[in-house]
This record gives C-alpha cells, structure tokens and sequence, in this order.
C-alpha cells in the first residue's frame, strides 16, 4: 500500500510531502514537520489536546487523516505567534495563569480562539461550552475560562491568525 | 494508536465514488465521511479496511437546496453547517437545535449529517429528528437512486437501508415552517452521547397542540417514534400540566438497554421527564 502526494500550507509554510494514507495529521505535523507543539493527549478522539484549525475552523488533528488536507491550510500553536509577539490569547493564558502541566494548552488556545472569532464577547458559561472538546486535568478549569475572557476584553478577535484563519 | 494501512482514493463525484467502490472486488471497502467515527475506529483498530474511499472532495454532497414543500440536506453537510444554515433553522429548526448538543465543536465542525444517519448509532443524536420529522433518504447505487422513508431506513444496531456498494447522498426533510422545536438530551457529561435524547417538534394554534412529532434517541436499537405521546399531544392545551400527562406515554413501545451509563427502568424514567421537557420548550 503507497504512499500519497499532499500539498499543504502550515503555518504559512507551503509544504509537499509523500505520506501513508494512514497517518494522522497530527502525526505528520509533529513527526515530518516537526511542529511538536501539537500534542497527543489520548487515543479516543476525546481530549481535544491536538487542535489546530483546518482552513480556519478548529478540529482534532488526531482525528483527521494527513491525505484528508491535500490543498488546505492549517495553522497550529506554533503559528499563533506574529513577530515574535505573542498571539492576545497565549498572552492572556500567560497572564491569567491559564495553566499549570501546559498539556492541554496548545489545544486550549486553539479552541479558545476558534471561539473568539466566533463569538467576540462570550459569557462564562458559553466559554465552558464552545471549550466542551477540550479536556484539562490540573486548573479545574478557572482560569483557562478567566484567560478566555480576558483576551475577549483584549480584543485578541481583530488581531487575526496567520494562514487562511478568516 | 495508529490505524492499519489501507489504500485512499478520493474521487470528485457520487458516480466516481460509486465506481471505485465498485471496483474494489473483494477488497474490504470503507467509505470516509467527516471521519470522526471512523478514524476512531480504524486507530483503535477495530476496523481494518483494504481500501478507504474519501467522499470529501464531492462538492455535489454538501450544502443544502430548497426543494418544494421539501429541503434537501446533503450528505456531507458538516453537523456545524446543520446548526447555522438558515434553510434548515426556518424550515426545520428540530435537526439545528439536536446537531448544535452532538459532541463539541471540533467535532461538529468535520462530523457530517450524513455520516451519523449511515453510522446509525443508537445513541447519536441525529437519527430521532430526522425521524421526527419525517425524512427520506436519497441512496446512489451502480443502478440508479432510491429513495427510503424514515421508518425504514434505521433497521437495526448501527444498520440501514443502505446496501453494499451503495452510498446516501441526501436526505429531503418535510418543511416543518413555524413549528416550535426542542432537542433534549441527557448526559453525564459534557460532550458525551446521550442517555436518552428526545427530539419534539409541535405545531401550536392558538394556544391547543394542532401537531405533533416525538423521536426518542438510545430507546432501542434504532431510534424511535413516540407515536403514543404524539397522540395524546394533540388537541391538548399547550400548557405543562397537559403535556406532562400525554409525555407519560414516552416509553411505549420502547426497548431500551441496560449498560454502564444506565438501566432500563431507568431510560424508561427518563424518556419520560425528558419527553415532558422537550415538549414544554418546543411549545415556547
Ligand atoms: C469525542 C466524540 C464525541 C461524539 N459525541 C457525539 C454525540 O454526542 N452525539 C452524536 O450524535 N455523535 C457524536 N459523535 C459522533 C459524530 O457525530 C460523528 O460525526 C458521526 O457519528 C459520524 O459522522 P462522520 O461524518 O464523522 O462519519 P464517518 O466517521 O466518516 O463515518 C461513519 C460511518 O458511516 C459510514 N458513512 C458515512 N457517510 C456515508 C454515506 N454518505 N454513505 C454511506 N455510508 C456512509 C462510514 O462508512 C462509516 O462506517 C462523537 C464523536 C466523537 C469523536
Ligand atoms: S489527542 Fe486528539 S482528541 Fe485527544
Ligand atoms: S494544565 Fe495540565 S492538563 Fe491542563
């Protein structure tokens, strides 16, 4: 059984690359491009550990085949940054203490910003909500919904994502 | 884990789709929706498929029409697309609201329509709505289309109507224009399947029940009708003491399992209060 030809665009970075159709695209981000921000957190599709964004919508790169993205765009954690600077959601996860182990994060983020563009100015309990897919096992969840809302305050929605994220 | 290899094909359109599948002989062949049962499944290796035919690059799947006194849903109509597009919430607002409670929103933004009504899980959450309101089920195969009734497509335990070499394509949902709606679904915790789920759609005239239509999610091995409740609901006050009363009828007719998550004489319980409630909140 062969192997597949995709183009892909990561992180603003086109990339060409012959893959298994078996491999899971987050396999092939963190074991071909070597972008091991992406983390796996479980083997059931449940924790939400390895989000990225998809021609700018969140899913579960562990549940995605890398064959599935031929021709689109993704962006992952490692992506978020602009400059050197910090993405308003990483900056207010960092301020608010949006975490403690940091596994879950990069997951966090994503969805927190899949979230925002949605939905600029979410209550508590529509933060809970649109984070439902992301499971974190050290804050309780306090301050990862207290980072959300800061970044809301911070306007991080205008401050837009690299790569298709629109 | 990581799944078994298998070979991909990814064709651009039903009839490519349905010539590969075809020509796969005696190959074990997968067919690839949105993935987010089946990747599941092939990395835990419960499946192991020869060949994996991706329906992803068919753009006459996706995307829903106005057809009559009908709208028609393509299969591969996203769960994330079935909640925001305003054809389905105008005209069959029951299959939004149900498709907004399905897992997170990672999942519904690759999970598809037609991937959970082919899966036909018995605790997935868009099988009783569908049924509830009356769908039928378009299937392509090497000899043309047919077209299933909602009562006789969900045939048993992750089983359909469709056959082998054949693959659902759209689904024509009765316009439901003005009827009140409600999903209700009951689960442990978040972004889990149901318990029980129960989809209610009603149609109010001044201030009396005109109509009525109650699905019932995880029941039994396919989802269920509660023609019981549907009757009793009609010609009543839309009041909560009424509805509360016809609602006692929720677990007629039912078979529901005992498992980890709950026993039978529990799902019946349920069935009942939830029944009750989504009712209540489908009338306003
Ligand atoms: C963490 C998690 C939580 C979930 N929670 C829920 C929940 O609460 N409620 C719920 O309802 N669902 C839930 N799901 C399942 C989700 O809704 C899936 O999207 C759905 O069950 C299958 O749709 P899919 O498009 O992903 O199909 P796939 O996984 O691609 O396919 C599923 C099966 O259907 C077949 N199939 C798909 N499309 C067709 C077609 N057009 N013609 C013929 N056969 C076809 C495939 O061959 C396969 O056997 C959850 C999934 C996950 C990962
Ligand atoms: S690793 Fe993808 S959901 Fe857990
Ligand atoms: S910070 Fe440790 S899992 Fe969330």
């Amino acid at each position: 059984m062969g192997t597949r030809r995709i183009s892909v665009t990561v992180d603003g970075v086109a990339y060409s690359d012959d893959v298994e159709p078996r491999t899971l695209l987050v396999h092939y981000l963190r074991e071909r491009l070597g972008k091991t921000g992406t983390v796996v957190g479980c083997d059931t599709s449940n924790c939400g550990a390895c989000t990225v964004h998809l021609d700018g919508r969140s899913v579960k790169s562990c549940s995605v085949l890398a064959v599935q993205v031929d021709g689109s765009d993704v962006t992952t954690i490692e992506g978020l940054a602009q400059n050197g600077e910090l993405h308003p959601v990483q900056q207010a996860f960092h301020e608010n203490h949006g975490l403690q182990c940091g596994y879950c994060t990069p997951g966090m983020i994503m969805q927190a910003v899949d979230l925002l563009k949605d939905n600029p100015d979410p209550s508590d309990a529509e933060i809970r909500e649109g984070l439902e897919g992301n499971l974190c096992r050290c804050t309780g969840y306090q301050n990862i919904v207290k980072s959300v809302k800061a970044a809301a305050g911070a306007g991080s929605v205008s401050a837009g994502v690299a790569g298709g994220a629109a | 884990m990581i799944p078994a290899a298998f070979d991909y094909e990814s064709p651009a359109s039903i009839d490519e789709a349905l010539q590969v599948i075809a020509g796969a002989g005696d190959r074990e062949v997968k067919v690839l929706a949105g993935g987010q049962s089946l990747i599941p499944v092939l990395r835990l290796r419960m499946n192991a498929p020869d060949l994996v035919v991706d329906l992803g690059r068919i753009a006459e799947l996706r995307g829903v029409r106005d057809d009559g006194d009908a709208i028609a849903i393509g299969a591969m109509t996203t769960h994330d697309d079935v909640t925001r597009e305003p054809l389905i919430r105008q005209h069959a607002l029951l299959l939004s609201l149900a498709a907004q409670t399905v897992a997170d929103p990672q999942v519904r933004h690759r999970g598809t329509f037609g991937g959970s009504l082919a899966h036909a899980d018995p605790a997935a959450d868009m099988p009783a709505p569908a049924l509830a309101l009356g769908a039928e089920f378009v299937i392509a195969g090497p000899s043309g289309r047919r077209t299933v009734g909602a009562s006789d497509f969900f045939t048993d335990l992750f089983t359909t109507a469709i056959g082998e070499g054949e693959l659902l394509v759209e689904v024509r949902v009765p316009k439901h224009t003005g009827w009140g709606a409600h999903y209700e679904k009951f689960n442990h915790v978040a972004h889990t399947w149901s318990i029980v789920g129960v989809a209610a759609a009603v149609r109010v005239e001044g201030g009396t029940i005109a109509e009525a239509k109650v699905g019932l999610t995880n029941m039994g091995l396919v989802p269920i009708r509660a023609t019981a409740v549907e009757q009793a609901l009609v010609g009543q006050p839309a009041t909560a003491d009424a509805i509360r009363a016809a609602a006692q009828n929720a677990d007629q007719g039912t078979n529901p399992m005992s498992d980890a998550s709950a026993d039978e004489h529990y799902r019946r319980h349920l069935a009942k209060v939830l029944t009750g409630r989504a009712v209540l909140a489908a009338v306003g």
